[in-house]
């Protein structure tokens, strides 16, 4: 059980972590979850006790780390597996952690055997790969046998075999009935991993909630209904019924309807009503990673921008427009990209990016809005969303997250 | 839509996986207890662990090994040259000759010193030590008193060899038999002397935490005052440039040996004192430092 009370850290004029308040509980696998820079890892050094928080307080089963009688005993942590002096074997360095804390030498084996690394104990991890020295520290985090477990990144580096390793690792634990706290980018492997989230972004708390419900309460489920491609016509009845029946239409660059708001049976029923012919009329929910993605957005702060590659550009021959920036981060209205299996085009074509960055004279709006292998991209509300880049992907996204 | 609900920990309760219909109260939740003893942890267990990461480095053998070979190579050289040009020593002392070689083999110990603690930093192995014992004072004072031990020892042996050494190879020309103060002084002394000043570097890199700053401040220590007494001709300056030439630790070195550079300044064992006097306040700050930042 930890629990953080109020937790503020400020190093000169920043703030990292600002009135952070949550409990992580025995049993399960808690995810932390957040943008670079939000103040994860600062939040786990406080939990640590390694630094002092300004404000606010942390304990792990009641107590303040450093008053826990026999804290490696109780809690286990990850926290960089870079932090080991790589001029000592393996087994030496669990050797001197374990006896720091009074455990039992052969534990020191028992854990080198779970992390897989009982051939090359003897050997100085500076030679260790990245997902060897994962290994590592994962084997000094369980060497005291803790009922609470911390972990920062703890798949980075590692092959499919050790993430799925490392994700019914943190499984069993938390089957035990111990308190495992993981901090991951990767979001896909939080929503197979854990069962809470912790989600923070420029040092504040932006969610408490199982993942079940992070996901229903920061994306928008939608139904996805395609119409036959020959018939335009269609399609545009459609959408006019539907929107009059009280839903959302966004059309999607190959020419589907993404419809919110309306139940399954009713599209049906309306498309029924008004005589429309369904090729296609599916649910979709949206992944943790759209939905993180969504609520982090405005909490990032590392954000990247186009090049822009000024100065060495040559001036546009007059009549040219500017190139279209490849839709993506730092651009306003930007969302996540749909999973691919969705069937948007996360990202603008490939065709796109010659169009004459370097100042080739790119024939006007051409390169965006029309991509070769599909002749339904243009949506059918043309005018409303030409402007746009990648015209489809977009306007979908940004309404969808309202 | 995308606000978050307000971070209301006891909302989620509920809903817990796995904790269905329990309380939210703490002791509701199932804990796990670890089959292994818990012991209250000690000084003991940290000079245990100290003492296996002192010994598994590959940087403790080579500073130790370097200055083995430098305190006898350099002593037995000096032995073999001086019997070799047949001189009248006239009752000097042969210890006095082990000199040479351990004030090149203090720059060993400087850097041991300093690696000892400097070293957990640069590598972030600091970070899991203070995470496995949150009593960072334990680990500072468990770290001081090995490398303390390892170096006391090293230099007593070394130096003890080379006074043994220096009085086979030198009695046959009337060199003094040494007396047991002699004896006493140019072995347990100066090694005494010599793992203080290296301890003294262990709390320097604690509180600088960088391992090459650490190593230029503690070498600075040692040569700076010789060579700014060395510059210091004008004639008002002659009582600091005195004293500079007095307590410069090349000259407290040489003090244990009673070859002093100038008769006016320490004696006796006045050099240990004033050592100890120095790491310990540097002890006592790095303790204090260690205490208050941040790992």
């Amino acid at each position: 059980m930890i629990e953080a009370v109020g937790l503020t850290k400020r190093y000169g004029d920043k703030t990292a972590v600002y009135n952070l308040s949550f409990q992580v509980r025995p049993g399960a696998v808690t995810g932390f979850l957040g943008p670079n820079g939000s103040g994860k890892s600062t939040t786990m050094r406080m939990i640590l006790g390694l630094d002092n928080p300004t404000a606010g307080h942390v304990t792990i089963c009641g107590h303040p780390y450093d008053k826990l009688p026999n804290a490696p005993r109780q809690v286990g942590a990850l926290l960089d597996a870079k932090a080991v002096h790589g001029g000592r074997s393996a087994r030496n360095h669990l050797l001197s952690l374990a006896q720091l804390s009074g455990i039992p030498a052969r534990r020191v084996d028992e854990v080198l055997g779970v992390v897989g690394l009982h051939e090359v104990a003897g050997r100085r991890s500076k030679g260790f790969s990245l997902g060897m020295g994962q290994r590592l520290g994962i084997a000094a985090a369980l060497l005291g046998d803790p009922q609470v477990l911390l972990f920062d990144e703890p798949v980075n580096g590692l092959d499919p075999e050790g993430i799925l390793w490392v994700r019914n690792l943190m499984k069993s634990l938390a089957a035990e009935g111990r308190t495992v706290f993981v901090s991951s980018h990767l979001m896909s492997e939080m929503a197979l991993t854990a069962d809470h989230l912790i989600v923070i972004g420029r040092g504040q708390l932006m969610a408490d909630m199982s993942v079940k419900d992070f996901i229903s309460h920061n994306s928008a489920d939608f139904a996805r209904v395609r119409t036959p491609d020959s018939e335009p016509q269609q399609r545009e009845k459609l959408s006019a019924a539907i929107t009059e029946a009280g839903g959302h239409v966004l059309p999607e660059q190959d020419g589907a309807l993404r419809v919110t708001g309306l139940p399954l049976p009713r599209i049906s029923d309306l498309a029924h009503d008004h005589d429309v012919r369904l090729w296609e009329l599916s649910p979709h929910q949206a992944s943790l990673e759209e939905a993180y993605m969504r609520m982090t957005q405005g909490a990032v702060d590392y954000r990247s921008t186009t090049d822009q590659k000024e100065g060495l550009q040559q001036p546009l021959p007059p009549g040219a427009q500017p190139p279209m920036p490849v839709p993506g981060q730092g651009q306003p209205g930007w969302y996540a990209p749909p999973p691919p299996q969705q069937g948007g085009q996360p990202f603008a074509p490939p065709q796109a990016a010659p169009a004459g960055p370097y100042g080739a004279p790119a024939a006007p709006a051409s390169a965006p809005a029309a991509p070769v292998a599909n002749p339904y991209a243009q949506p059918p509300q043309a005018p409303q969303s030409a402007p746009q880049p990648a015209p489809s992907a977009e306007p979908t996204k940004s309404e969808d997250a309202r | 839509m995308s606000t978050p609900p307000p971070p209301m920990p006891h909302s989620a309760a509920p809903e817990w996986p796995a904790a269905p219909g329990a309380a939210p109260s703490a002791p509701a939740y199932p804990t796990y207890t670890s089959p292994i003893p818990v012991v209250r942890t000690h000084l003991g267990h940290a000079l245990a662990s100290e003492w296996t990461k002192i010994r598994s480095v590959r940087s403790t053998m080579w500073t130790l090994g370097v200055l083995v070979a430098l305190v006898v190579g350099i002593g037995l050289l000096t032995g073999l040259v001086i019997a070799g040009s047949d001189p009248d020593l006239a009752g000097e002392s042969p210890l006095s000759l082990g000199f040479f070689g351990l004030l090149l083999g203090s720059m060993c110990l400087i850097t041991l010193g300093v690696l000892t603690t400097a070293s957990e930093y640069g590598t972030g192995m600091i970070r899991t030590t203070m995470v496995a014992c949150p009593s960072r004072g334990r680990v500072l004072a468990a770290k001081a008193l090995v490398f303390f031990l390892v170096a006391f020892v090293v230099t007593v042996v070394c130096a003890s060899v080379v006074g043994l050494l220096h009085m086979s190879l030198l009695e046959e020309y009337n060199a003094a038999e040494p007396s047991v103060e002699e004896w006493l002084k140019g072995t347990v002394g100066i090694s005494l002397y010599l793992a203080l000043l290296g301890t003294l570097s262990l709390a320097v890199g604690s509180i600088v935490r960088h391992s090459a700053g650490a190593i230029t401040i503690m070498i600075a220590l040692v040569l700076a005052p010789l060579v700014i007494a060395m510059f210091m001709f004008s004639p008002s300056l002659a009582d600091v440039q005195q004293a500079l030439f007095e307590y410069s630790i090349p000259n407290q070195m040489s003090v244990f040996y009673s070859t002093s550079l100038s008769e006016s300044g320490p004696s006796g064992w006045d050099p240990l004192w004033i050592m100890l006097v120095v790491t310990g306040a540097a002890l006592a700050f790095a303790f204090t430092l260690l205490r208050k930042r941040d790992v």
